[in-house]
C-alpha cells in the first residue's frame, strides 16, 4: 500500500481528535496536505515512511519517571532550557525566565499570543511532501518570541526526547520570531531513548528574522541508530538581519534535513554550517538553498561530513541569486572524509544565478585521511587509533569553531570526541542520568 | 644498541636495499652519506616502520628486541626518533595536542601517568629553548605554515621532548640556512648523552662540521660500501662520489 495512505486515512479517521485545540493555521492547510500527499511518497523518503509507525493521537504523556531519567549531555549551556516529547512541552527543571523572551506552546500562543500566530505555518511550503504530512499531522508545538530590541543574554535551549514503546511518528512544529533589532541564540537537541524502538522525529522549523536582528539556531541530533529525523528548516531574512543556522547531526539512524534560507532584505548575512558524524549504516541528507532575493548580501556555507563503516551521506546545497540583485557575495563548501572504502558521499553544488555583479563560488572535495599524517603521528609514539581520531576532529575543527556560542563549542569539542572514540552510545548522560564530566 | 643485519626491504616490487649490516653502540654518532636514490631515506623509513615499505629479508635488533615485528608506535616507546626530511604538515592539530598525545603515550607504555596540564607546558617551554622555537609556533598547527628551517627546528624540539635512545636526523640540514643549520646541530648536541645515539643520513659534509661523528658509512645502491673515521666525509667532500662507484 502507499505508505502515505495510512495517514490520510487516520487523519480522515480521528480528524475531531487532531483538530480540536490545534492552532487554525495549522487546520486550515490540512485539506492541502492531503492533496499533497496523495501525489505519493518522493524516492527520497520512501524507506524512511514505509514502516507502519504509531501516532500519539490522544496525545498521553511519557511517564514522569522516564523523563526524570533523562538529561540532555549539552547541559549548562543554557540560560532557559526546555523539555519536550516531540510537540508536547514537558515540566522542566530548569526554567528561569529570561526578560522579553517568550517560550510557550502554540496552542497556549494561540489565546494569549494571537498577532504572532499568524506567521505559523506561512513560508513552509506545503508543496514539499515532509511539511505537508507534518501538516496533517501536528497537533501543537512551540513558540520562541523574542521582544523588539531586546539581546537574550542566554541561549534558549528546547531538548526533544524520542520517548516510544512502539514505533512512533512524532510530528512537531518550532516557530522563532526574533523582532527588529533583537537576538536570539536557540539551541534545539534531539535525543532519544536508548530503547530500540524505532522514531521517526517529522519537524517543520519556520524562522522569522526581522530588521537587524540576529539568530543562531544551532540544531543538534544525537540519536540512535534505530531513529530516524526528517526536518524542514525554513528562515525569512529581513534587511540588516544576521541568521547562523548549524545542523550538527553526532549521531542517529537515517537523517534528512532541509535549510530553506529567504534572503528578503538588504545588508542581510547568512551563515549555513553542518555537521555529520555517521557510522555503521548511518544515513544523513542535507539540502539546503539560499535564495538571495535582495542586492547586498552575504552568505557563507560549509558542510563537513565524516563517514566511517557503510555509512552513506548526501549534501545538496543550493544558491540562487534572483535578478536585480547586485553585489552579492555567496560561498558554499562541502569537505567530506571518507575514513572507510565502503563509506560513501553524494555531493552536489548548485549555483543559480540571474544577476551579473555578484561574486559566487562553491567547492567540494571528498578524500581520505591523510596516510603521511598518520604515520608522522605514529613514528612519534601516537597511537593509530588515538592518531586516527585527532586527525578526524581535526578535519571538522574550523565547523565546530564556527559556533558562537562559547559554551556549546567546548561541549561540542568533548562530544566529537567522545562520538569519535566510540563513546557514543553514553554520550548521553541524557540516558544515564550521568553527567558526561 | 641497534643492530642490523643483511636487511632488504622494496618499496611497490622495487628493491631498494640490498643487504644492509649496521651496528651502532651507546654514544656513538654515525653519519650515513651517499648519492641521491642509494637507500638512505628508504633506511630511515624501514627502521621506523613506514607502512609504504616492504621488509623482504634480514633482521634488526633494537635494545634486544625485534624491531620489524614492533608497530612504528611501540618503536618510538622503545626510544626510537626519526627526524623527518620533509615534516609532515597537520591542520587542525595543534602542536601541544600532537606532542601532549606523544609523550603521555609514551608514558603510558613505561609505566607511568599521564604529565599535567602544568608540568607538560613547562616541559615544552624548556625544551623549545634548546632550538630556540617561538612560543607562537608551539600553539599553532603542527608544522602548519612553517618556514623550512623552523619545520626543521620542530623536529629536533620534538626530539628533545620523546628524549629518544636513538634518533635518525634524516637531511635535517636540507633548506637550512647557515644559522639555522648552527642551532639546529647545537641542539643535537646538547642532547647527546652517553646512552643514545644518533645516525645522521646527509649528503654534504657540512653538517658534519657541527655533529661530529665517530663512523662514516657510505650507502650505494642499497649498500654500505665503505665504512671508516670522520675523515671519510672529507674525502667524499674533495672527491665526490664516483670514485666510490667504481
Amino acid at each position: 500500500m502507499e505508505p502515505l495512505r495510512q495517514y490520510i486515512d487516520l487523519y480522515n479517521g480521528s480528524a475531531v481528535a487532531f483538530d480540536v485545540d490545534t492552532p487554525t493555521q495549522l487546520t486550515a492547510l490540512r485539506q492541502r496536505a492531503i492533496n499533497t500527499l496523495q501525489r505519493g511518497v518522493p524516492t527520497g523518503l520512501a524507506d524512511v515512511l514505509s514502516p507502519d509507525y504509531g501516532i500519539n493521537v490522544n496525545r498521553h504523556r511519557p511517564h514522569q519517571d522516564a523523563v526524570n531519567s533523562l538529561r540532555c549531555g549539552v547541559h549548562n549551556v543554557s540560560g532557559a532550557l526546555y523539555y519536550t516529547a516531540a510537540d508536547i512541552m514537558l515540566p522542566s527543571p530548569v526554567v528561569r525566565p529570561l526578560e522579553g523572551v517568550t517560550v510557550t506552546t502554540l496552542r497556549e500562543a494561540a489565546t494569549e499570543h494571537r498577532q504572532w500566530l499568524s506567521r505559523l505555518a506561512s513560508i513552509a511550503d506545503v508543496d514539499d511532501t515532509a511539511v505537508a504530512l507534518n501538516t496533517l499531522l501536528a497537533q501543537d508545538g512551540i513558540l520562541v518570541h523574542v521582544d523588539e530590541g531586546v539581546n537574550v543574554a542566554k541561549p534558549v535551549q528546547l531538548v526533544s526526547l524520542g520517548f516510544a514503546t512502539m514505533p512512533l511518528l512524532a510530528a512537531s512544529r518550532l516557530l522563532v520570531l526574533v523582532e527588529r533589532g533583537a537576538g536570539l541564540q536557540l539551541l534545539c537537541c534531539d535525543h532519544s531513548d536508548g530503547s530500540g524502538v524505532a522514531n521517526l522525529a517529522l519537524r517543520v522549523t519556520e524562522v522569522f528574522a526581522a530588521e537587524n536582528s540576529t539568530v543562531e539556531l544551532y540544531d543538534l541530533e544525537e540519536t540512535d541508530s534505530t531513529d530516524s529525523r526528517v526536518s524542514r528548516t525554513i528562515v525569512n531574512q529581513a534587511a540588516g538581519s544576521n541568521v547562523l543556522v548549524d545542523t550538527i547531526t553526532l549521531s542517529g539512524g537515517f537523517t534528512d534535513n532541509s535549510i530553506t534560507v529567504h534572503v528578503n532584505g538588504e545588508r542581510a548575512e547568512t551563515t549555513l554550517l553542518g555537521m555529520a558524524i555517521e557510522s555503521e549504516n548511518q544515513r544523513v541528507n542535507n539540502r539546503t538553498l539560499i535564495a538571495h532575493h535582495s542586492p547586498r548580501c552575504m552568505s557563507n556555507e560549509m558542510y563537513k561530513y565524516v563517514l566511517n563503516d557503510s555509512s552513506n551521506g548526501s549534501f545538496v546545497g543550493r544558491i540562487l541569486v534572483d535578478e536585480g540583485c547586485p553585489c552579492v557575495e555567496a560561498y558554499q563548501g562541502n569537505r567530506n572524509l571518507s575514513a572507510s572504502p565502503s563509506a560513501r558521499m553524494h555531493s552536489e553544488p548548485q549555483l543559480e544565478i540571474y544577476t551579473d555583479d555578484v561574486r559566487c563560488s562553491h567547492g567540494s572535495a571528498t578524500g581520505q585521511l591523510d596516510e603521511q599524517a598518520l604515520f608522522y603521528m605514529r613514528s612519534r609514539g601516537i597511537p593509530e587509533d588515538e592518531a586516527r581520531t585527532m586527525l578526524m576532529q581535526a578535519f571538522v575543527a574550523d565547523v565546530i569553531d564556527g559556533v558562537r556560542l562559547e559554551s556549546l563549542r567546548d561541549r561540542l569539542r568533548l562530544l566529537v570526541e567522545r562520538r569519535f572514540h566510540g563513546e557514543l552510545a553514553d554520550c548521553a548522560a541524557c540516558r544515564g542520568g550521568k553527567s558526561p564530566n | 644498541m641497534l643492530e642490523i643485519k643483511d636487511l632488504y626491504a622494496s618499496i611497490e616490487g622495487k628493491e631498494i636495499l640490498r643487504g644492509i649490516d649496521l651496528t651502532v653502540r651507546d654514544g656513538e654518532v654515525h653519519a650515513i652519506m651517499g648519492p641521491n636514490g642509494s637507500g638512505k631515506s628508504t633506511l630511515s623509513a624501514v627502521l621506523t616502520g613506514n607502512p609504504a615499505y616492504t621488509v623482504t629479508a634480514g633482521t634488526v635488533t633494537f635494545n634486544g628486541k625485534d624491531l620489524l615485528a614492533l608497530s612504528p608506535e611501540d618503536r618510538a616507546h622503545e626510544g626510537l626518533f626519526l627526524s623527518f626530511q620533509y615534516p609532515v604538515e597537520i591542520p587542525g592539530v595543534s602542536m601541544v595536542n600532537f606532542m601532549r598525545a606523544a609523550v603521555n603515550a609514551k608514558r603510558k607504555y613505561q609505566g607511568e601517568e599521564p604529565l599535567g596540564a602544568a608540568e607538560f607546558l613547562k616541559l615544552m617551554r624548556e625544551k623549545r629553548e634548546i632550538v630556540a622555537l617561538d612560543g607562537k609556533l608551539a600553539n599553532r598547527a603542527v608544522n602548519e605554515g612553517f618556514s623550512g628551517g623552523e619545520k626543521k627546528r620542530n623536529e629536533i624540539f620534538q626530539m628533545a621532548m620523546l628524549e629518544p635512545r636513538l634518533s635518525i636526523l634524516d637531511e635535517t640540514d636540507s633548506g637550512l640556512d647557515i644559522d639555522a643549520l648552527r642551532i639546529v646541530a647545537e641542539g643535537v648536541n646538547r642532547l647527546k648523552r652517553d646512552d643514545n645515539a644518533t645516525i645522521v643520513i646527509t649528503h654534504y659534509q657540512r653538517l658534519l662540521d657541527y655533529i661530529k661523528p665517530d663512523v662514516v658509512h657510505i650507502l650505494y645502491k642499497g649498500r654500505i660500501v665503505k665504512t671508516a673515521g670522520p675523515e671519510l666525509a672529507l674525502e667524499l667532500e674533495e672527491r665526490g662520489y664516483d670514485w666510490i662507484k667504481e
